[in-house]
């Protein structure tokens, strides 16, 4: 079985393709010929005026919150500070957004990290709610994300832990020692990012087939779909058409 | 193969036959070793009637005895996740929503409320809104359970619960269908609140099927309690303690059938649940049995849920939040092909207010955008914890959608539970984590 598109494999990775029209504001047939500001307004492309005009988005820098955070944050912060001898080394950053706490993690200290959210009396984080991966593609060096969602069921808390490793290596020790329900979401992740947990006891393809080559959630792995045909016109499929950026 | 003076054997067609007279039984018995001779590895499903849908098993038994169990997922992944990128933030509602069928209002009500969070307008949401959730969430968990029952029932070999199962099932379908139009796939619950009120005739079947779910579930009590196959069938069958279930990552009513009152609807309360009066039940075994108690009960205090707000809904309000960038501009109603635009709303943007029209065309088209940041949100679905984590990056289309499936995490217990036991006995564990592939495999 192969990928969708042949041409954008290599080694069993995608590499980037520009997407026609599809994030470039202009219709298919019409992709603008340079990035570089053209005409009286600075118009690209076809100069389309419809609204689904070429800005592009530019995802803001991810900075340290504040102290004091408020509620549980500070504490489950110090408690781990102070579990944890290699805090300032391990801990990239410590963002509160939209009432949660997320640790950005360097990537080799995941699994330490997750021992002393788990084993300390003054963390707890007794269950692994979620591992997932997010692709930053575009806005990070390091664009592959893991994500964990930890409970803490005896102090009714969240913590997000993120760890974020770069497409050429992507390799982070696996969790699984420590949260063996880990063991799935690792396998999908790796399925869908193919992100690498090293240690991990069997870290084989669990949603797409074995023999499958790409990995469908990053960013640059195209959707797919065929054009339908309706009454004459043709619709073509979702990742082809027009969209607001 | 020692020969031996007591013990005569001869060649047929089936192997070796022995012929035993004397005391030496051991050297006889090691000398063909009929266990580890017949250790077969057998493939169960993924089409099979007792494996809760496209569910792959591979078992290598000593006997009947399970040695080892493997599961196999992914037959029905669809790759929801991956079409939400391609769509706006309302459009995700009906895609959720397909992912876990049996629960398909709660797949909607955690994408909302993490859209929601990520827009940051949790609180403005009304109060009837999160009334009407409620009640929608209830009546799908007990319409969940239902199934359960029913097909468990029917793996276990009890006929009738299955019949019976899905014929009250099939009433919560019909509530479903008078409120959203459809008996599954809703897209009822959006972000901001909910599509359109509840009619009134819902009201008046949603007070019967409450006035009938009580004798019923005494009638599936008094088929299957007293019944000694179903005793024997799940009690201290299929054992998960609740460290099991913490390290496996299990939740919902697996997790407290070993004991533990985990319910996210009373420790992490969200959608007004605090403001209602329900227990959480729990059983000490951790068994099928457990489990089955647990579900039971479980019915009876949604059933206590869905009374409370009901009574709630006689008083009047929006549904949806007031924020005309958010709310969808159609005063959608059901009509009878369905859920539509309102006949009012079409004749006003089509023959009295271009403005209107606009604003109907921008939002349908377009859609809202929404912050950067990322959320996690988890509520308690018929089968454990149902989470998401929803990524913006600023745009009127999701960045990354990602569902803590229950039914997947759960499924990781099944060999915990099968090895070592009977491979009977892997059905009625296999049953009573009670996975969903649609929402395994996503």
């Amino acid at each position: 079985m192969t990928a969708p598109d042949d041409k954008t494999t290599n080694g069993g990775v995608p590499v980037p393709v520009p997407p026609a029209g599809a994030t470039s504001g202009a219709p298919a047939e019409h992709p603008p010929s340079s990035p570089a500001g053209r005409g009286m307004f600075g118009i690209h492309g076809t100069g389309d005026v419809s609204g689904f005009g070429g800005l592009v988005r530019q995802r803001s820098a991810i900075e340290d919150s504040p102290r004091p955070y408020g509620g549980y944050f500070d504490e489950v912060r110090d408690a781990l500070e102070e579990a944890y001898p290699a805090f300032a080394d391990a801990i990239e950053k410590v963002v509160v957004d939209r009432g949660e706490l997320t640790l950005h993690v360097r990537p080799e200290r995941i699994a330490e990290v997750c021992q002393v959210m788990r084993d300390d009396l003054a963390l707890r984080f007794e269950l692994c709610s979620s591992v997932s991966g997010v692709d930053y593609l575009g806005a990070d060096e390091r664009r592959l994300h893991v994500v964990y969602q930890l409970t803490s069921m005896t102090y009714r808390r969240r913590v997000r832990l993120e760890a974020a490793v770069s497409a050429e290596d992507p390799h982070l020790p696996s969790v699984t020692s420590v949260y063996p329900t880990a063991d799935w979401q690792e396998r999908e992740t790796y399925d869908m990012f193919g992100i690498v947990f090293d240690g991990h006891p069997n870290l084989t393809r669990i949603l797409m087939p074995d023999d499958w080559e790409g990995h469908p959630q990053r960013k640059d792995y195209p959707l797919g779909g065929v054009p339908v045909e309706y009454k004459g016109a043709e619709i073509p499929p979702p990742d082809k058409r027009r969209s607001y950026q | 193969m020692t020969t031996s003076n007591y013990a005569t054997e001869r060649e047929t067609t089936e192997g070796k036959v022995f012929t035993v007279t004397g005391g030496d039984w051991d050297t006889v018995v090691s000398g063909t070793d009929p266990i580890n001779d017949e250790r077969i590895v057998v493939n169960m499903g993924p089409q099979h009637p007792s494996t809760h849908g496209v569910l792959r098993l591979i078992l290598e038994l000593e006997g009947e005895t399970v040695r080892e169990a493997r599961s196999v997922i992914g037959y029905l992944h669809t790759g929801i996740e991956k079409n939400l990128e391609y769509r706006n933030w309302v459009q995700g509602s009906t895609f959720v929503t397909r992912m876990d069928y049996l629960s398909p209002l709660f797949n909607e009500t955690a994408y909302a409320l993490a859209v929601e969070k990520l827009l940051g307008i949790t609180d403005d949401i009304t109060e009837r809104a999160n009334t009407i959730r409620v009640l929608m969430m209830e009546l799908n968990r007990i319409s969940s359970h239902l199934v359960w029952l029913a097909t468990t029932g029917m793996e276990l070999g009890a006929i009738s619960i299955m019949l019976y199962g899905f014929r009250e099932r099939e009433y919560i379908l019909d509530i479903f269908e008078t409120i959203t139009g459809l008996r599954m796939n809703h897209a009822y619950v959006r972000p901001g609140g909910v599509a359109q009120d509840v009619p009134d005739d819902a009201i008046v079947k949603i007070r019967e099927f409450l006035k009938m779910m009580p004798k019923k579930l005494k009638e599936y009590e008094d088929l299957l309690s007293g019944q000694p196959i179903w005793v024997e069938r799940t009690k201290h069958v299929a054992v998960l303690d609740v460290t099991g279930c913490l390290a496996l990552g299990v939740t919902g009513p697996v997790l407290r059938s070993a004991g533990l009152a985990w319910d996210l609807r009373k420790t992490m309360p969200y959608c007004g649940y605090e403001t209602y009066e329900f227990d959480v039940p729990t059983h000490p075994d951790g068994d099928v049995w457990g489990r089955y108690q647990v579900r039971l009960a479980e019915i009876r205090e949604s059933l206590k849920l869905v009374e409370q707000a009901v009574d709630r809904l006689s008083k009047r309000g929006p549904v949806m939040v007031a924020d005309k960038k958010i709310a969808w501009p159609a005063q959608l109603a059901i009509g009878v092909d369905g859920m539509g635009n309102s006949l009012e709303h079409v004749a006003k943007i089509m023959g009295q207010s271009m403005e209107s029209l606009i604003h109907h065309f921008k939002l349908v088209t377009e859609g809202f955008r929404v912050p950067p940041g990322q959320v996690y949100v988890g509520i308690e679905s018929p089968r454990g914890e149902l989470g998401v984590h929803a990524v913006s990056d600023g745009g009127t289309r999701p960045y990354r959608v990602h569902y803590r499936e229950p039914s997947f995490i759960n499924l990781q217990a099944l060999p915990a539970m099968a090895e070592g036991g009977l491979i009977a006995d892997v059905i009625a564990g296999g049953a009573s984590l009670d996975p969903v592939m649609g929402g395994c495999d996503r």
